[in-house]
């Protein structure tokens, strides 16, 4: 298992250092040129002088080897000397952003919290709400309870959240005015009112994102569990005259449960990126927000490194799966 | 709409098929099966509406989707209720004319929601072809090459592992400018989405029918066709096409409601078609400004997406149902 989770790590570098490349020439490649904006007064060799400036005056390849380091080997350094007060990094030049001049890392390390805070909390909600709601169809198929979680899935499959946020916004802020419809993330909580505002503010986007890994969560736990219900050993187990709570919460969960703990941890990446639009639409200034924003803005340092920080998420989970589907199944061998 | 044409073409045939076949015939036997499925058959006659209504009912309805009302018709016919809001506040700004209302600039909503519907139709059935085409090819290809199999799959991999929606919206602001002044501003934008959409979601077909061509390249008849001294591209097109038709269909349904969500949520965030050229996720977008006052015009898009993207999930599922023989039998 450790000989497979090592292999694994070491076949991750290629991958993160090939859609590095794909990143960096897409936005190469692309016929935009960030000096756009400014005034057709400044004369061209100063016009020069400003893209040198941006960085912008070596050839491609050296560009993307410089980011490479910066991003890889420098970056980790101001990361532990936050940490540890080493002044590694002291003196290098790190990412910057062109819109605020600031370190892109700095900005990510202010945003993240925000969107942590309302996607882990949809995942938490969602996973408990889909777990029961799965296992319950599944022991009932076809029961009018199985048919109703089957058509709220489907619904929660195919409203998108830029319908399902504003509908809820027009529902329960406009209408009935319980919630605030925009995220306010310069509350600080420190007493039992500023909970429960704070609670009131997250109850909506954590629905909206909630919906829609409950409505895969669930489909996936209820299949799960038919898979294993009519297997011999769940037949063996009530034979010997187990209770029939044993037998499915103990028995059939714990072996269904296999597959669904590696889709939970396949699905965590995708909620950052489906965290994009609820973000928008309740103003959640998180990192999808930060996204949107650097692209609007032609920010490429900062676009670069935000999509590039969504790809390492997407392939540490991919790993993460892998190696905990090895570990929960022990049919499973990867040697 | 060349594709509706299609469509109707295919319908067509696939019916005389039915009538000349005898009594159990396949299609029969999958027939069956779909319409013992009511949730797939709700939905398949729900997305036949749904396109006939945005297809026809231009034609049909009164009012021009592009028509802005100027002068003191203007200050008349902007921001007009829907025709049920006079249930409930008699006084309403209401007319027959309008059935659901007009915006802020004059222009009639249900026209603009049709032609929005066959943007974003055109838009989803253009990317589900592309990536099924792409999606087949490559699974066929790394199915039947032994050669180009570990490649192909790498390929597969990395595609998977890229994060696709950050970067379909990078790549939709920084070619759309080259692409608007090339083709001109709506196509370049149709162009440009169809291609995202299209190179971004293969991987999943590709996957499946790679598993499904692994299996049939196996088979005796495959043998027997190669004996014979068949070429691989015939073996491919005359042998194997034809038996991983099913997966492909199926992810063609789901394909297109994918499409449909994608190109939604990137006319919603604004990197989607431009304001006078409407899509259902445009619409939508535009109205969020004034949902206070005028929520009917974030419902009615909303709704539509819904719909849509709802009936394909169903008729999907009912058509995986349908052409899996070994759930046909039950």
């Amino acid at each position: 298992m450790l000989n497979f989770t090592i292999r694994r790590l070491i076949l991750a570098v290629p991958t993160l250092l090939f859609i590095s490349l794909v990143i960096f020439l897409l936005l190469e490649l692309a016929p935009g040129d960030p000096m756009a904006q400014v005034p057709l007064t400044v004369p061209p060799e100063v016009k020069e002088k400003m893209r040198e400036a941006l960085g912008l005056g070596e050839p491609a390849p050296i560009r993307f080897w410089k980011w490479l380091v910066q991003f890889f080997w420098i970056e980790p350094q101001v990361l532990i000397d936050h940490i540890f007060g080493t002044s590694f990094s002291a003196g290098d030049l790190r990412v910057i952003s062109w819109q605020t001049r600031s370190p892109v890392m700095d900005i990510v390390v202010q945003r993240m919290p925000q969107t942590l805070w309302v996607v882990g909390t949809a995942y938490i909600v969602a996973i408990l709400i889909a777990l029961p709601i799965g296992i319950y169809s599944a022991y009932r198929q076809y029961s009018w309870f199985d048919q109703l979680g089957t058509f709220v899935s489907m619904v929660g499959f195919s409203v998108p959240p830029f319908f399902s946020g504003v509908l809820v916004i027009v529902i329960f802020s406009v209408q009935l005015g319980w919630f605030p419809s925009i995220y306010d993330t310069t509350l600080v909580v420190d007493s039992w009112e500023s909970f429960v505002k704070q609670l009131q503010q997250m109850i909506m986007p954590v629905m909206v994102l909630a919906l829609q890994i409950t409505a895969q969560l669930s489909r996936f736990m209820r299949a799960s569990m038919l898979d294993n219900l009519n297997q011999d050993y769940v037949r063996t187990a009530r034979a010997k005259g187990l209770g029939e709570y044993v037998v499915v919460m103990v028995h059939v969960l714990r072996n269904s449960m296999i597959p669904v703990v590696t889709v939970i941890a396949l699905g965590i990446p995708s909620i950052f990126g489906g965290a994009i639009i609820t973000e928008q639409v309740f103003k959640v200034n998180g990192i999808g927000q930060l996204l949107i924003g650097a692209i609007q803005a032609n920010d490429l340092p900062m676009v670069q490194s935000l999509t590039f920080i969504f790809a390492v998420l997407i392939v540490l989970f991919n790993l993460i799966a892998d190696v905990l589907y090895g570990i929960l199944d022990p049919r499973i061998r990867y040697d | 709409m060349t594709d509706a044409a299609k469509d109707k073409a295919m319908q067509h045939s696939s019916v005389q098929d039915e009538l000349s076949t005898p009594p159990r015939s396949q299609v029969r036997d999958i027939w069956d099966q779909f319409k013992s499925h009511r949730g797939a058959l709700f939905g398949g006659c729900l997305f036949l509406i749904i396109v006939l209504g945005v297809v026809v009912g231009p034609f049909v309805y009164w009012n021009d989707a592009k028509f802005l009302p100027t002068g003191r018709d203007f200050i008349k016919l902007r921001d007009m209720r829907p025709i049920y809001h006079a249930l409930w506040d008699s006084g309403a700004k209401v007319s027959w004319v309008y059935p659901l209302g007009t915006d802020n600039l004059g222009r009639d909503t249900l026209a603009r929601l049709m032609f929005g519907g066959r943007v974003s139709l055109a838009v989803g059935m253009a990317a589900m072809v592309l990536a099924l085409f792409l999606g087949s090819l490559i699974g066929v290809l790394a199915g039947y090459f032994k050669k180009l199999d570990g490649l192909l799959m790498r390929l597969t991999d990395l595609f998977l592992a890229l994060p696709l929606l950050p970067m379909i919206l990078v790549a939709a602001v920084l070619f759309r400018e080259a692409l608007s002044k090339a083709i001109g501003p709506e196509g370049g934008v149709f162009v440009l989405i169809v291609c995202l959409i299209g190179i971004t979601s293969w991987m999943p077909t590709a996957r499946i029918v790679r598993g499904d061509v692994l299996a049939i390249k196996e088979r005796e008849f495959v043998l027997a066709a190669r004996s014979i001294g068949t070429k691989p591209g015939s073996i491919i097109t005359r042998h194997i096409l034809p038996n991983v038709l099913s997966p492909i269909m199926v992810s063609a349904t789901l394909g297109i409601a994918t499409a449909i969500i994608t190109e939604s949520a990137l006319s919603f965030l604004g990197f989607g078609f431009p304001p006078d050229f409407p899509t259902w996720g445009r619409l939508l977008n535009d109205a969020v400004d004034r949902m206070t006052l005028f929520p009917e015009r974030v419902v009615w898009p909303g709704i539509m997406i819904s719909l849509t993207v709802l009936s394909v999930n169903y008729l999907g599922d009912g058509l995986r149902d349908a052409l899996d023989p070994r759930i046909r039998g039950r």
